[in-house]
């Protein structure tokens, strides 16, 4: 089996996912576009040499439907030749899009292709996309469908998380992130965004609160709170986790993934594309798959998609050199290491979603390159990234330097 | 034509609907007939220019007759037949509206159901401005949905999220609402309500629907592409689930076919309600709802059971004994009956508690606008707060509801005999001691009865009437026609400890603190109780009763029936808790909950300490069930017994005294409803695991293998 490689990963800075966000005005497509363009003039690329670009996004309707990854490839500038796809797995999209780009490769059915993924959030809302399972009402009752965040409190709540422990991972993931800019660890991978003149708008991640406490999390209100206890879903919940007496909610906007504007990708190919393109292979993907878990809660299946992917790829968690786990929520990592019972400071070691924002369908390709990032400033080997996805949805990838 | 007069003058051809059989308009076979051929003649004669429907008698129209649709699932009728049967009359309303002639209904009192279905398939509807004259679909109620377009014209007419309101609480709404929402078009006064109708028609109006006209495209005709459409269908899916537990089918039927519906042109949609009623009609849970609290809880208000020959009693004057919780809220519905109410407790002051109550009651539906403060201050007069006996003398009844000590309510039931009629019955309202025993202290046994009542008296419609030994037929009869009176249902059981609803009842506090011995989680057990359909579960109901009370009655056994007394399996539960930890309930301000000044309660921490949980946790399901079933086995005793005489007064005294989950249809319909045999195999598997209470009698062992049904 031909094996696949990374040969670099870029994204675009996070925007604030709001009308005052610097990249507000930028359309998604040319969000997609700007770091399309920066994978290829970075690389001095002969994109005739892509077969694909295959782009997740988790509300792909409007602006963002109608295949982007197409729309993309044509607005970069691409050649016309390179074929456009466009992946939804929710929250997993664009590291579904990356292992899907790999996936051709290994089957040697693609020489290179990019995968990646763009969200702009601010000018779509969540539920955009809305389909069968949250809202035809059948389905949702029959299947006992609950909004994420009732799913990461009920995630509190069975394993016992207070609110000062979620919010204290919160702190702790501000303040990674804050160190991982200063010490300029993401430089490498950003492509700022120009505007309609050509000036740079962002070149930074705009969400972060470097300055957050303790205190200043736990002045803020549970977000949950009515949608579950007036809104019924808390009790949909005890339906599925009858044990559960009383749903504890505890995240907060702080204690949760920011709503943010990004897009990510990640170029893979074949040895011989390195070869033909003059670019040096900088990981190899070792092994990766999606699973489906409980879909109440809906945010669990990290832990096992990892046991998986491990499994395929004969490896066990100690042979992960770093951990990368979208921060959808606090509980969401809180659950992860303590199921694969993992040292914290092998995960998400510059911070995460809670800090930088999770723009939905383009973060599982750049989390992957932050920790590939990683991987060489500390000179390691291994990382296993992953994500939790809606409706029970998870995927993880482990890649290996070369 | 039979129950439809057709006439013609001017143009206008006018309907009356008569029904010739019964006081009431009915959707039947032959109603829909007789429709179908009138809307043919109102079609085809060219000298029509459109319709009145009206009826003759004082409502409008009822809906189907729920003697036919109540047993359609014990008749075995096939989906197919099903489909079939409310295809008729949607094919009827259909042809009305599509006819090419306009319709109008003038709706002369109030229309239900079926009955307003045909109103809504009307082209309009006017409706006299009489607060009688209510209109609505109250199928979700019977564990059915509203067929013949109900789901599909109300929400065209009103718009999804209104349309799921009325649709979803069945309730009905007054003329002034009603035109307010747009349920009916106009009000008029009664004697301009066929002139009404006639002026509409004069204008020529257009015969063809909105829906029915090219272009048609509301919003949720979108589905979920329409944002609004998909969020309230999201949010009423999750307010269902947590209302139902999802044990009742209706109410999902009804929002599908609204969600569904709305996407589709009319004729499929309607074809679409067909089916999903269809499922709703063959199944259990609309057979055993309309069963228990329809039509046999209506026969047990007729006083079905009532012995004959004897002279129908009136009471005039009600003597309450006591003045506690239990007699404030008896004297207050009897007052609210028009009955005068004489209560009597030791002091002047308690006596006056007595009617504060009603005060307090009475005030709130006053300000909720129930009641004017005229009819609130007719029914305080009537009650009459004292200490002295003396006034008891010309009582019709007397209902003793002091504190439930043999000796107390002994001294009471003298006192009141030494001045009352020599004719007037004398009941008691206990819960639990034996009737016969209490009757020794009144000097005519035979007048003595049980009257219990349930707390809050003005909110439980259950009387379960206790006959004691020498109770006779006469009092019975006299003490139904009180029941009656009040507008309570009574069920009629013989004498026993607990008679039958706090007996059965206990089964169930008994099992769920079983559960906490066996080491089940007690979150675990509130759930299942609550989700099994329970309104509340087994724990916390003990805490709120206080564990006291099922203690001194299991103690007070022991005394009387020494080791013949089985004693309840969650004993050495109850006596830790009151004796060694101190925690008998909510008014020691400790019990299974702990209780927090701002009035939030949590399962105690300290739970786990003195019961531990077991590390393997049993089914969900298996926990629903042994708390249902336990209780059906003890309705199973107390038939076998003779405690009890009918099947159905277990599932009325079921569900209507302890909240028993109609969807079950009461604690004997579940047995019929998991079908006797397999019943008894499943109550064999929980005897093994968990003891001998669960093993079936061999009467009903009998009954399973010869696969008879509790209802013959």
């Amino acid at each position: 089996m031909p094996e696949a490689f990374i040969y670099d990963a870029v994204r675009s800075p996070r925007g604030k996912g709001r009308p005052d966000g610097a990249l507000h005005e930028i359309t998604a497509v040319d969000l997609a576009a700007q770091v399309l363009g920066a994978v290829r003039d970075r690389n001095d690329l002969d994109t005739t040499l892509v077969d694909d670009v295959i782009l997740g996004c988790a509300q792909p309707v409007g602006e963002q439907g109608g295949n982007i990854g197409r729309a993309a490839v044509l607005v970069a500038d691409y050649d016309e030749g390179v074929a456009g796809q466009q992946v939804h797995r929710f929250c997993a999209s664009a590291l579904e899009a990356v292992n899907t780009a790999a996936a051709h490769i290994m089957a040697g059915q693609s020489d290179a292709a990019i995968g990646g993924g763009v969200e702009c959030m601010s000018r779509t809302y969540i539920g955009a996309d809305t389909g069968a399972w949250t809202a035809d009402p059948w389905v949702n009752y029959h299947q006992y469908f609950a909004p994420q965040g009732i799913g990461a409190d009920m995630i509190a709540t069975l394993d016992g998380y207070t609110r000062e422990d979620v919010d204290a991972y919160a702190v702790e993931s501000q303040k990674r992130a804050a160190a991982a800019w200063q010490g300029g660890r993401f430089a490498k991978s950003i492509a700022p965004i120009r505007d309609a003149l050509g000036d740079v708008i962002l070149d930074h991640d705009e969400y972060m609160r470097p300055g957050t406490t303790m205190e200043g999390l736990a002045s803020l209100k549970p977000a949950f709170t009515a949608l579950g206890e007036k809104g019924g879903f808390d009790k949909i919940g005890m339906m599925r986790y009858p044990e559960i007496e009383r749903v504890n909610h505890v995240h907060t906007g702080g204690n949760s993934s920011g709503i943010v504007d990004g897009a990510s990708a990640v170029l893979v190919g074949s040895e011989g594309f390195g070869t033909a393109s003059g670019l040096k292979p900088r990981a190899r993907f070792r092994a990766f798959t999606s699973i489906g878990s409980e879909p109440t809660i809906m945010l669990t299946a990290p832990a096992d998609v990892s046991r998986k992917t491990l499994k395929r790829a004969g490896m066990t968690v100690d042979d992960i050199d770093l951990f990368e786990i979208n921060e959808a929520f606090a509980s969401v990592v809180m659950r992860f290491m303590r199921e694969l019972d993992l040292d914290p400071e092998k995960v998400n070691v510059n911070g995460g979603a809670i800090a930088m924002g999770h723009p939905l369908g383009a973060t599982g390709a750049m989390i992957l390159g932050t920790v590939l990032d990683e991987l060489e400033r500390r000179d390691l080997n291994t990382a296993l990234i992953t994500l939790c996805a809606g409706n029970g949805l998870g995927t993880a990838t482990i890649i290996e330097r070369v | 034509m039979k129950h439809i007069r057709y006439a013609v003058r001017d143009g206008i051809a006018t309907l009356t609907l008569d029904n010739a059989d019964e006081s009431m308009n009915l959707v039947s076979p032959e109603f829909i007939a007789e429709f179908t051929e009138a809307v043919e003649k109102v079609a085809s004669d060219p000298a029509v220019t459109g319709a009145i429907v009206t009826s003759a008698k004082p409502a409008f129209m009822a809906g189907a007759d729920l003697k036919y649709v109540g047993t359609a699932y014990d008749r075995g009728m096939s989906k197919a037949d099903a489909v079939g049967f409310c295809k008729a009359p949607s094919d009827m309303h259909r042809h009305m509206e599509t006819c090419g002639k306009p319709f109008v209904a003038a709706m002369n009192g109030l229309a239900l159901g079926g009955g307003f279905e045909l109103a809504l398939a009307c082209h309009h509807r006017i409706i006299v401005d009489d607060p009688k004259a209510v209109v609505g679909l109250p199928e979700v109620n019977l564990g059915l949905l509203p067929g013949s377009g109900g789901t599909q014209r109300l929400p065209r007419m009103l718009g999804t999220e209104r349309a799921l309101d009325l649709l979803l609480s069945g309730r009905t709404v007054g003329p002034e609402e009603a035109l307010k929402i747009g349920l009916v078009d106009e009000v008029v006064p009664a004697d301009k309500l066929l002139e009404a109708a006639a002026d509409w028609l004069a204008k020529g109006p257009d015969p063809v629907r909105d829906w029915d006209k090219k272009g048609y495209q509301p919003p949720a005709a979108l589905g979920v592409l329409d944002m609004k459409t998909a969020t309230i269908h999201t949010m009423t899916a999750a307010s269902l689930s947590a209302k139902t537990w999802h044990n009742y089918p209706a109410p999902i039927a009804i929002e599908t076919v609204v969600f569904e519906g709305m996407q589709q042109p009319f004729d499929r949609a309607q074809a679409l309600e067909n089916k999903y009623f269809a499922r709703l009609l063959t199944d259990p849970v609309s057979r055993n709802i309309i069963r228990t609290t329809f039509l046999n809880k209506g026969k047990n208000d007729a006083l079905t059971m009532r012995p004959t020959g004897v002279q129908t009693y009136t009471v005039k004057k009600l003597g309450v004994l006591g003045a506690g919780m239990m007699g404030a809220g008896i004297a207050n519905v009897a007052a609210a009956a028009g009955i005068e109410v004489v209560v009597i407790d030791a002091t002047q002051a308690n006596a006056d508690k007595g009617k504060a109550y009603s005060e307090k009651v009475l005030g709130r539906m006053v300000e909720k606008g129930k009641r004017t403060q005229q009819a609130a201050d007719a029914v305080l007069a009537r009650i009459n707060p004292t200490t002295d006996y003396a006034l008891l003398a010309d009582a019709d009844l007397i209902i003793e509801a002091v504190f439930e000590d043999v000796a107390v309510k002994a001294d009471v039931t003298k006192k009141a005999a030494a001045v009352l009629p020599d004719t007037a019955p004398f009941a008691s309202n206990t819960s639990t001691l034996p009737i016969s025993a209490l009757a020794e202290s009144f000097p005519r046994p035979a007048d003595f009865i049980g009257l219990h009542f349930f707390s809050p008296v003005d909110r439980m419609g259950l009387v379960e009437v206790i006959m004691g030994r020498k109770t006779s037929d006469e009092t019975l009869a006299r003490a139904l026609d009180f029941v009656k009176q009040i507008r309570k249902t009574p069920i009629v059981v013989n004498d026993s400890r607990g008679f039958y609803t706090s007996r059965v009842f206990q089964t169930f506090i008994h099992e769920g603190m079983a559960m906490l011995q066996e080491g089940v989680k007690p979150a675990l057990i509130e759930n299942a109780g609550k989700m099994a359909g329970m309104p509340v579960g087994p724990l916390m109901v003990t805490d709120e009763v206080s564990i006291e009370l099922p203690l001194m009655i299991a103690n007070q056994a022991i005394a009387q029936d020494g080791d013949a007394y089985r004693k309840p399996v969650s004993y050495d539960v109850m006596t830790k808790m009151m004796t060694d930890l101190g925690r008998p309930g909510r008014k020691g301000n400790a019990g299974f909950y702990e209780y927090a000044e701002d009035g939030g309660k949590r399962l105690w921490p300290g739970l786990a300490e003195h019961f531990p949980v077991a590390s393997e946790q049993p089914d969900f399901e298996e926990l629903k069930k042994r708390l249902l079933y336990i209780q059906a086995l003890e309705t199973v005793r107390c038939l076998e017994e003779g405690v009890l005489t009918r099947a159905e007064d277990g599932d009325i005294g079921s569900v209507l005294g302890w909240s028993f989950p109609t969807y079950t249809g009461g604690t004997m319909s579940l047995i019929d409803t998991v079908g006797v045999a397999a019943f008894v195999a499943e109550c064999d598997a929980m005897a093994q695991k968990y003891g001998e209470r669960f093993k079936p009698t061999s009467w009903l062992r009998e009954r399973a293998s010869g696969e008879v049904k509790l209802y013959g």
